[in-house]
């Protein structure tokens, strides 16, 4: 299918970006990268009268690290940052991989998958591992989002009609921290049953940081604290592995749909939990 | 809803186009340059046929609108033979059975260019993974797969 008819603005600015949301707020649709929302126009699933591309407004295509604060514009594509990532960040690298494909990652920017919100993509799992936040702006001013408070329920967040998304934030794990990354899907690129980023800190042996995140199975994606809070302190033992991979699926309500029902994603998310714990103990006492 | 003029370079030809904003860039490349080697399948970025390269980078032209693509520069299917002489990618596929029915073909062309470009040799798990957002529902893959390593294994030995 075509989409349907919509007037097109191209802004140079973000200052001329805001005062067109702030015009045509619900009525209009941001354009970034484009690779969920022209599906959305060709499917006819949005139809927005008025359609704002944010393609060419200058200063959004930044990533800036300082020490463990990293900043990614929301222009920032997917592949740039699978790239810039690769030696300093793998966990993201490792992620970004599974994000549909090479050629939607191309166009597809990592903020615009963060506001898109699809409960089983990667990167709104891993702003909520990286302790990230999404900064909004509008004429009324600008605002940060901890990811926790931004996903609010499947393609839901707390943007608001008028606000465009500037930047994402993300807090590294420390140099020492290994990770994990495990997703299950029916193919490579497809959206994930399951999937389970986690980081793991040691430290004189114990775990000293733990950061779970579980997407896929819920209405958004979880951060797993209870099995965080089981695991600090403690020896990084198969039991103690073990015992968190159980925590992190306990507090989830898993969603049931065509693909698999709720049970099975509980089953999965408990065997990729320990998975990705185990590798990020491993490649934690690798870095020790 | 208004129209504007843009202007495009495929294959190294530039060419001046009036596009109402919602026109997809494979639609203007089909209906409007005449250039209907690249296909369109699904048309919101699932089966990967009307792949093209941007700046040499993979995108799906059913996912651009051609507006956004003033002053881009594009590589097409038709770009990649020289004149009679196949591309050494298309000769492979030639000389392996690479395509059957052949719609997905050029966009498996163009994602196995912009693959080799960026890594000369892949070994199967990669090339699988470059193909992975391209459908093709003849050949198995099994035959698609090995044209992209036989022309990995010409391009390097050459």
């Amino acid at each position: 299918m075509k989409p349907a008819p919509f007037a097109y603005h191209d802004p140079r600015t973000v200052d001329e970006t805001l005062a067109l949301l702030a015009t045509h707020g619900d009525d209009a649709k941001v354009l970034a990268g484009g690779q969920s929302l022209v599906p959305m126009l060709a499917l006819r699933l949005a139809r927005p009268s008025v359609v704002i591309d944010v393609n060419r407004v200058a200063g959004l295509d930044g990533v800036r690290q300082n020490g463990t604060a990293l900043s990614v514009g929301a222009l920032v594509r997917q592949r740039a940052l699978e790239r810039w990532a690769a030696e300093r960040v793998p966990l993201l690298t490792a992620a970004l991989r599974h994000v549909g494909h090479a050629a939607i990652r191309t166009r597809g920017t990592v903020a615009g998958s963060i506001v898109h919100a699809d409960p089983a993509s990667e990167l709104p799992a891993l702003l909520m591992c990286l302790d990230g936040a999404v900064v909004a702006r509008s004429r009324r001013g600008a605002r940060t989002l901890a990811a926790a408070e931004f996903f609010q329920g499947p393609m839901t967040t707390a943007l608001a009609a008028d606000e465009l998304v500037t930047e994402t934030r993300w807090t590294l794990p420390p140099a020492h921290a290994g990770w994990g990354f495990h997703e299950m899907a029916r193919r490579h690129g497809d959206f994930a049953l399951v999937g389970v980023a986690a980081v793991i800190a040691l430290q004189r042996g114990a775990v000293a940081e733990a950061r779970v995140a579980v997407f896929g199975a819920a209405a958004t994606p979880v951060r797993a604290r209870d099995a965080e809070r089981a695991l600090v302190g403690r020896a990084a033992t198969e039991a103690a592995i073990a015992e968190a991979a159980g925590l992190a699926v306990a507090g989830v309500e898993t969603v049931a749909d065509i693909h698999a029902p709720a049970s099975y994603r509980a089953s999965v998310a408990r065997t990729l939990t320990a998975r990705a714990l185990t590798d990020a103990v491993a490649r934690a006492k690798d870095a020790a | 809803m208004t129209s504007r003029t843009i202007r495009l370079s495929v294959n190294g030809t530039t060419h001046t186009v009036t596009v109402e904003p919602r026109r997809t860039l494979a639609d203007v490349l089909r209906e409007d340059l005449s250039l209907t080697g690249t296909h369109v399948g699904c048309e919101h970025g699932v089966c990967g046929a009307c792949t093209v390269l941007w700046d040499g980078a993979p995108v799906r032209s059913c996912l651009l609108f051609a507006i956004q693509l003033d002053g881009a520069a594009l590589t097409t299917v038709e770009g990649l033979a020289d004149g009679e002489q196949l591309h050494p990618i298309q000769e492979a596929f030639w000389a392996t059975h690479g395509l059957q029915c052949g719609f997905c073909t050029p966009g498996i062309l163009l994602t196995a260019k912009a693959l080799l470009d960026e890594n000369p040799s892949p070994d199967e798990a990669e090339i699988r993974e470059a193909i992975g957002g391209n459908l093709c529902r003849c050949t198995g893959y099994h035959f698609i797969v090995e044209a992209i390593a036989t022309a990995a294994r010409k391009r390097t030995s050459s």
